[in-house]
């Protein structure tokens, strides 16, 4: 029984880093803070399959919406909320209530 | 038309000016008091979501709605904020020649768009909202938040104009896509 359950997680102890090499770094999550009307600074070295965690710290209700269709997430008052980003690329997005509330994320492959 | 959009502008922009030369309420050239911009900021709100709810009842273009939507919950957000706020406080918002005033034009706005349909409608709801946001930011911006002296009174009306300052924008944009 220990030996059955300490077996695979030795394999995966071996294989995981060479795994994790091969397939690019593990995802990660960022956060994006929307305060005062504004998205917060936009994290870097972001990668498509990345989590973004979306802080709404306003009184209003927001979206972070992409241009592209890639994320759009609507956020209640003082909520927060996660998208994955699945597409690499320059993506714009904004907030669809408050349309010049607008930046730019960079994804890389 | 032009004309008609142009005047509730002044309208409001006088009513809204008076709070800063000083009004029959105040002496003049004195600053409106805290109480005063805290009902003033609170009845700005209310006459524009009464102008929402009016868009709601009479509009049928989709843009125009959302619009609307967006005003209802944005103003009441703020306006609930300043109730907070001034129950916290143990203030009472003092009524004023200025939000009197700001009141009136309101009610008359609300007759001229209520004659109006269709598109005439929404050309005119989109104008009276950029013109109205535009007076109101200037109120703000040149008045009521350098004259109001409590810290979170202050903080707040900060706030409401990034966030009027957006609404703005947003009805001069959504105004010159209408056909």
């Amino acid at each position: 029984m220990r030996a059955a359950l300490l077996l695979p997680a030795l394999a995966m102890l071996m294989a995981g880093p060479a795994t994790a090499e091969a397939a690019g770094a593990a995802p990660r999550t960022h956060v994006v803070v929307i305060d005062q009307m504004r998205f917060g600074p936009v994290p870097q070295g972001v990668r498509a399959g990345d989590t973004i965690r979306w802080i709404n710290r306003d009184i209003f209700r927001h979206t972070a919406t992409a241009r592209n269709g890639s994320f759009s997430i609507d956020l209640a008052p003082r909520a927060q909320g996660r998208t994955v980003v699945a597409k690499a690329g320059k993506i714009p997005f904004y907030c669809k209530y408050h349309p010049g509330m607008t930046a730019v994320l960079g994804v890389a492959k | 038309m032009i004309q008609k959009s142009i005047f509730p502008v002044a309208s409001v922009a006088a009513a809204l000016l008076a709070a800063a030369a000083g009004t029959p309420a105040a002496a003049v050239g004195e600053a409106p008091t805290d109480p005063q911009i805290a009902h003033i900021a609170y009845t700005a709100g209310v006459i524009d979501i009464a102008a929402a709810r009016q868009a709601l009842a009479k509009s049928k273009n989709a843009t125009v709605r959302g619009f609307a939507q967006e005003m209802v919950r944005d103003h009441e957000a703020v306006n609930v904020a300043a109730l907070d706020l001034v129950k916290k406080l143990k203030v009472t918002p003092a009524d004023n020649p200025t939000s009197a005033a700001l009141t009136k034009q309101a009610k008359a706005d609300e007759r001229r768009l209520a004659a109006l349909s269709g598109a005439a409608f929404d050309r005119a709801y989109l104008a009276n909202e950029a013109a109205y946001h535009k007076a109101v930011n200037a109120a703000l911006d040149k008045t009521l938040i350098p004259s109001s002296r409590n810290a979170e009174l202050k903080s707040l009306l900060q706030t409401g104009l990034k966030l009027f300052r957006e609404h703005q924008s947003h009805a001069e944009h959504l105004a010159a896509g209408l056909k």
